[in-house]
């Protein structure tokens, strides 16, 4: 169980953020970290689908985006209590799942890849030139709102225990979902749907009620994003960022329950302190991944597990 | 006047799916025999432009410098395939994902700690400078005239490649049933090396053609790269022929639309709307296509025929 | 009594902080470093050392530190890594900043922390107008200045019919923006094509050729890589033997080697040159291509100045930064030799400053360089600065 002692020490560091940053007198980490626990929530919600489902989603970014601009836009229109933001972020990229999921579950393997990028791509052409908001210039959040009416999100540290919060509840909800029936079908329909199908389950339904759980808590994601970064804009839609959040999962270890939060813990810091050292970095990131998928195969999550077997 | 813009457009929307077509032949092959998502298939259109950049300071004539330059992006997708691709055959696309995406990651810098970060210069050959009338005032330019041409020979070539050689047979049969070729007695992983260096070669060639018209810079190779997935996910995973068929289509609508969407919409809707929606849905066009075609073909328009 | 005044004096200056003077100066540098546009953020990297040499590495005379850090092209990254320098690396003074739209979402992180922001490059409208502030000065121009003195040139010139072309993102559009007020002609037509993934204008081309009546001239900007593939691709249409090619930032010295002959005889408007007439520019050109070996650009220039302002004010205020109003005060003066010979701000902190027109040429040693043909505005300020409430 090398895994999940790892996991649990990154959590109680993480939870520790802004006391060491408070100690040391860095609010700068309180940034740095609480972004990357907003794409560890975005990489679980890839996961669902991806890791447990085989389905490979090359437009995740666009439920961020859907997010993100649902926050962007109630916020520009006065509505600022998250907790109308925040049920207007999910739903809409609920929404955008379940839409999406009637035509782009009826493909399989690379296709599936491919029709996934498709709408994201439209997705990232159609807020480039909504000029309403910001259009390519994205969208400037004017201020953090209100959480039930309290301006606690001004606060670094309450919004970053929120974002904390919100991660450690997607982990419980990747974890309670493996376990459960419904993980149980998903990861049939991963390793063969046809004999799903031939046990008498609606595979399609699986599927669709995964991807739109999926989307849903992406979307939720990018709400966060949005609310930290105090902007959204069509940056955060690109098809690399789809691409970055698949690299996240993969190298973190798809399938395990916290194989996301590795994956894009390590993606993210490694990017930003290796672009402190030189300008270069991208000659040493570039085989490291490639040693990660040649030699810790199951990522990073394997990686721990072998560690822990040993005696 | 819109006759013969249309003809120019026509031309603009081939020449631009020749290129296409030369990044997805190899993708389209390497994909379907070696089951291989290859990201790293546009730093090797990269390369080429690059390497046709350097022999050309080297050599000083383009002739010499283009078959250079694809023979060298040959030998870099060779040595690629022997030293990390080969081993990723076998394993999760995702793995494979992972890995190319780190190759584009390291050829991408590889090549600007090498030439530096400045755009390079490739001109075009003396020769294949100007324009020619192919309609009486419509001048097209010559170099890409040249283009559609060598493309729509590759083209040929390959369609003879595939279709009357034995190499050709076991590459479709490999489309089909890669198994049943490995018990046949084939020696596997050379046909998979020689499908993959011909896979380079084709998209050096791409580079090499492409150097001239755009800008010879890092990161060349991913916007076509995307574009190169969605032919071959359009045409059926494996099959050059359907590589071709939407190769040309994406390019003939990519063009149409940002040429006359615009105009089309205005016919509809308020000129001021048209005018915004207009390249908005141009955008979109080649992503709608795609959505549409794999909700009525789920596995595109040519998928070989058994897997 | 006079040591009483004396210790009391020293007392104060020891336990106000806002009269204490620094004993370092610490300034964060964000450009581009990775991806496609490196060699920009190459350019304005060389140019920052290059100024700090000049110095003798010492901002006011006291030691100094830049912190370069790299924005990787993402409105995104450029935040965060603005948050780093003023969070964390504690940096003095933020400058850099090639991109519009990662100034745009950058500029909070800074200027909530009231540390002063000098654009080396973007100049964004939202930032000369409403949205300007007293932290937030540049170093380069308004997005809208420069077309505006094409629009001049090209009125000047009674040319009667032009087609515009320009990426769709905000600088783009406040180019477009810009040369429309200028200009007093005829608009053909209008594109803005997406950006940055636009690589292509063949279309746009056919286009251009089929309009009747023809146009008299093309306005386009297309910075960076796009500019190589424009400028390639529409001296390869032929166009450029038809209608004349008007650019701004599209030919620079970051460019022209890759555009090579298709530049030649393209004329655009600037606030610099490199053969720009005076004693400071001689200078910087000449030891920048001793050192560097090569030509430097627009960018370059404008980040030169940006360390040589900062130097101004530091030095004004005998290295006391804590105060505030008074760097302000000193940074408004713009008290520095700079590379353009003149230049002084505008009430939005934008500089007035002269505008040229400038032709591509064939350099002696067989490379590209660009020369100095006139001046088309003089002394000019920005059309924003009207609606920057900052009063002084």
């Amino acid at each position: 169980m090398g895994a999940r002692f790892a996991a649990f020490a990154i959590l109680a560091l993480l939870a520790a953020v802004p006391a060491i940053a408070a100690l040391l007198d860095q609010p700068f980490y309180l940034d740095i970290f609480g972004r990357a626990m907003v794409y560890a929530i975005a990489a679980i919600s890839l996961n669902l689908i991806l890791g447990y489902g085989g389905l490979i989603s090359f437009g995740h970014a666009a439920f961020i985006g859907i997010g993100g601009y649902a926050v962007g836009i109630l916020s520009v229109n006065g509505i600022d209590d998250v907790l109308l933001q925040w049920p207007a972020a999910i739903g809409a990229a609920g929404m955008f799942a379940l839409l999406t999921g009637f035509v782009v579950l009826r493909t399989g393997g690379a296709h599936f890849i491919m029709i996934t990028l498709a709408f994201a791509q439209m997705l990232f052409f159609l807020f480039t030139s909504l000029e309403l908001y910001g259009g390519d210039d994205g969208l400037s959040i004017p201020h953090r709102g209100t959480l039930a009416g309290f301006k606690v999100l001004d606060s670094p540290v309450a919004l970053y225990y929120l974002v904390f919060a919100v991660l450690a509840g997607a982990l419980a909800l990747s974890a309670r979902l493996v376990e459960s029936r419904f993980g149980m079908v998903l990861r049939g329909c991963k390793s063969n749907e046809r004999r799903m199908r031939a046990l008498g389950f609606s595979t399609f339904r699986y599927k669709l009620a995964a991807y739109v759980l999926s989307g849903a808590l992406c979307g939720f994601a990018g709400a966060l994003l949005a609310l930290e970064s105090e902007f959204v804009g069509p940056s955060v839609l690109h098809w690399s960022r789809s691409g970055e959040l698949i690299v996240m999962v993969v190298m973190g270890g798809m399938g395990t329950v916290f194989g996301p939060l590795f994956g894009a813990l390590a993606y993210l810091m490694l990017g930003h302190f290796l672009g402190d050292l030189t300008k270069h970095w991208h000659v040493i990131l570039g085989p490291v991944l490639i040693l990660i998928v040649l030699y810790a195969r199951g990522g990073l999550a394997g990686l721990f597990a072998r560690l822990g077997k040993r005696p | 006047m819109t006759a013969l813009l249309l003809v120019e457009q026509t031309l603009n929307g081939l020449q631009l799916g020749i290129m296409l077509f030369l990044m997805s032949a190899g993708l389209t092959l390497v994909f379907g025999i070696m089951n291989l998502i290859n990201l790293a298939h546009g730093s090797l259109y990269m390369i080429g432009a690059y390497f046709a950049a350097a022999f050309l300071t080297l050599t000083g004539s383009f002739l010499l410098a283009a078959p250079l330059a694809v023979l060298a992006t040959l030998a870099i997708g060779v040595a690629v395939e022997i030293t990390v691709l080969r081993t990723l055959y076998a394993r999760d696309h995702l793995d494979q994902v992972l890995a190319t995406f780190g190759l584009i990651l390291f050829f991408n810098e590889g090549v600007r700690l090498l030439f530096g970060a400045e755009s390079l210069y490739l001109d075009l050959p003396p020769g294949l400078k100007g324009q020619v009338e192919i309609v009486p005032g419509a001048p097209y330019p010559l170099f890409r005239l040249v283009i559609i041409f060598v493309g729509l020979a590759v083209a040929a070539a390959l369609y003879a490649l595939v279709q009357k050689t034995r190499l050709g047979a076991l590459i479709r049969a490999g489309a089909s049933n890669r198994e049943m070729v490995g018990a046949l007695g084939v020696d596997i992983p050379r046909l998979f090396t020689l499908v993959f260096g011909l896979g380079a070669a084709l998209a050096g060639l791409g580079g090499v053609m492409a150097g001239p018209i755009v800008s010879v810079q890092t990161g060349m190779g991913e916007e076509i790269l995307i574009l190169a997935f969605v032919v071959i996910v359009i045409g059926g995973i494996g099959s050059v022929r359907g590589a071709l068929f939407a190769a040309l289509a994406i390019g003939i609508l990519d063009t149409m639309g940002r040429s006359f969407l615009a105009e089309i919409l205005a016919l509809f809707l308020p000129r001021e709307a048209a005018q915004t929606a207009g390249p908005t849905i141009a955008s979109m066009l080649i992503y709608l296509f795609m959505a549409a075609i794999l909700f009525f073909r789920p596995r595109g328009l040519f998928p070989p025929k058994v897997r | 009594m006079k040591i009483r005044i004396a210790v009391a004096v020293a007392a104060l200056a020891v336990f106000s902080a806002p009269s204490h003077a620094a004993d370092k100066i610490k300034i964060g540098f964000v450009t581009t470093l990775t991806k496609a546009p490196a060699i920009i953020g190459k350019h304005m990297q060389d140019a920052v050392e290059l100024a700090l040499d000049h110095l003798d590495r010492k901002i006011g005379g006291l030691p100094t530190e830049v912190v370069y850090k790299d924005d990787e092209f993402d409105p995104e990254i450029g935040k965060l890594r603005a948050e780093e320098l003023v969070k964390r690396d504690r940096v003095d003074f933020v400058a850099g900043f090639i991109w519009s739209n990662v100034l745009l979402q950058a500029r909070h992180a800074v200027l909530r922390s009231e540390t002063f922001l000098i654009s080396s490059n973007a100049g964004p409208h939202e930032l000369a107008g409403k949205e300007c502030s007293p932290y937030f000065f540049s170093t380069s121009w308004q997005n809208d200045q420069t077309p505006e003195a094409m629009g001049k040139y090209l009125n000047d010139n009674a040319v009667k019919r032009v087609f515009v072309i320009s990426p769709n993102y905000p600088a783009g559009k406040d180019m477009v923006a810009g040369f429309k007020r200028a200009y007093k002609g005829e608009t053909s037509g209008e594109v803005l094509t997406p950006w940055p993934q636009h690589n292509d204008w063949s279309a746009e081309f056919a286009r251009i050729r089929a309009i009747n009546p023809r146009p008299e001239a093309v306005f386009a900007f297309y910075p960076g890589g796009a500019g190589i593939n424009f400028v390639k691709q529409y001296a390869q249409s032929g166009l450029k033997e038809l209608i004349p090619l008007y650019t701004v930032f599209t030919t620079d010295s970051t460019t022209l080697r890759a555009q090579g002959d298709a530049a030649l005889g393209i004329q655009s408007t600037m606030f610099w040159g490199p053969d720009l007439p005076n004693e400071t520019n001689a200078k910087f050109v000449g030891d920048f291509k001793k050192k560097y070996g090569y030509i430097p650009s627009f960018y370059a220039a404008q980040s030169y100045d940006s360390i040589m302002l900062i130097d101004s004010a530091v030095r004004a205020v005998k290295g006391k930064i804590e105060d505030k109003d008074a760097v302000r005060a000193a940074l408004r003066r713009a008290d520095f030799k700079t590379v353009r010979g003149f230049m002084r701000f505008n009430t939005n902190h934008f500089p007035i400053q002269n505008f040229y027109l400038q032709e591509v040429v064939k350099a002696p040693d067989g490379g590209f360089d660009t020369r100095i043909k006139g001046v088309v505005l003089n002394a000019h300020a920005d059309a924003y600065g009207k609606e920057c409430p900052m009063k002084w």
